[in-house]
């Protein structure tokens, strides 16, 4: 199973400077730990230490925000292509 | 309208970098953030990748429609950032504004800083007839102030020599 993840400008440094990388899992959360094996400590930046997504880390699988999807628990399917993008905010 | 304090030139020497801007570009992000007063305003100004040229302005929607936080809505931030990307552009200029507060970032606006190629706008509508534009570099937590070069529109190779203004 192949799915394919979109890394933002300030995670690449997790990836050596992939934008695009390969990982598996049958849902969200498989997938994030199968990206962490792969380069490592990229999750901690994704997931809370409660194991929820981080509040101002966009995940989107197919464009769809995971919010919406079930979070963490969302479905994954070979071929489906996930997105990153940490929220654009301030104060 | 009176101009915004970008037309105050700081004493040379006291800033690193600078952000060259279009007077339209500078006039429509400042034209956004009046318009949302007294809520903030955000958005960004594409252009094309490693070229520092901010040429395509985007208004965003504050999903927190709030006088003291903005964000980025979720899908509409995917839907610009994919463009830019199918058309080989990044985030030139971040800008946001502060409807009561200096144009300065602030603790909340450092922390959340991820895009650390772009040059970082803050508006402030605090005073309703002299608007303050200011722009910043946020790199790793750090903020460095730089000059604001407005120009009435880009020059092929421009370089801050060939400035010109109206």
């Amino acid at each position: 199973m192949a799915i394919e993840i979109r890394i933002p400008t300030i995670l690449r440094s997790y990836t050596g400077g992939a934008k695009s990388v390969e990982a598996s899992g049958d849902t969200l959360s498989a997938l994030m730990d199968d990206l962490d094996a792969q380069h490592p400590g990229i999750k901690a930046r994704l997931v809370t230490e409660t194991g929820a997504l981080h509040r101002f880390v966009n995940v989107y699988v197919n464009d769809e925000d995971v919010r919406f999807t079930g979070s963490l628990d969302t479905a994954l399917s070979d071929g489906d292509s996930v997105t990153i993008l940490p929220a654009v905010a301030g104060g | 309208m009176k101009d915004s304090t970008a037309r105050v030139r700081p004493r040379l020497g006291t800033l690193a970098g600078v952000l060259t801007i279009d007077q339209a570009t500078h006039d429509e992000i400042v034209a956004h953030a009046r318009r949302d007063h007294p809520d903030e305003a955000c958005g960004i100004v594409a252009g094309p990748a490693g070229s520092d040229r901010p040429e395509r302005f985007v208004a965003m929607t504050n999903a927190e429609r709030s006088p003291t936080f903005y964000r980025f809505d979720a899908a509409e931030q995917l839907r610009v950032w994919r463009e830019m990307d199918d058309r080989d552009e990044e985030p030139v200029v971040i800008y946001h504004s502060h409807t009561a507060t200096e144009a300065y970032p602030s603790r909340t606006d450092i922390s959340f800083a991820g895009e650390p190629g772009a040059h970082y706008v803050l508006v402030s509508t605090r005073d309703a007839d002299r608007p303050e534009f200011r722009s910043f570099r946020i790199v790793d937590g750090v903020v460095t102030e730089e000059e604001v070069e407005i120009v009435e529109r880009y020059l092929l190779g421009h370089t801050p020599s060939a400035t010109v203004y109206d």
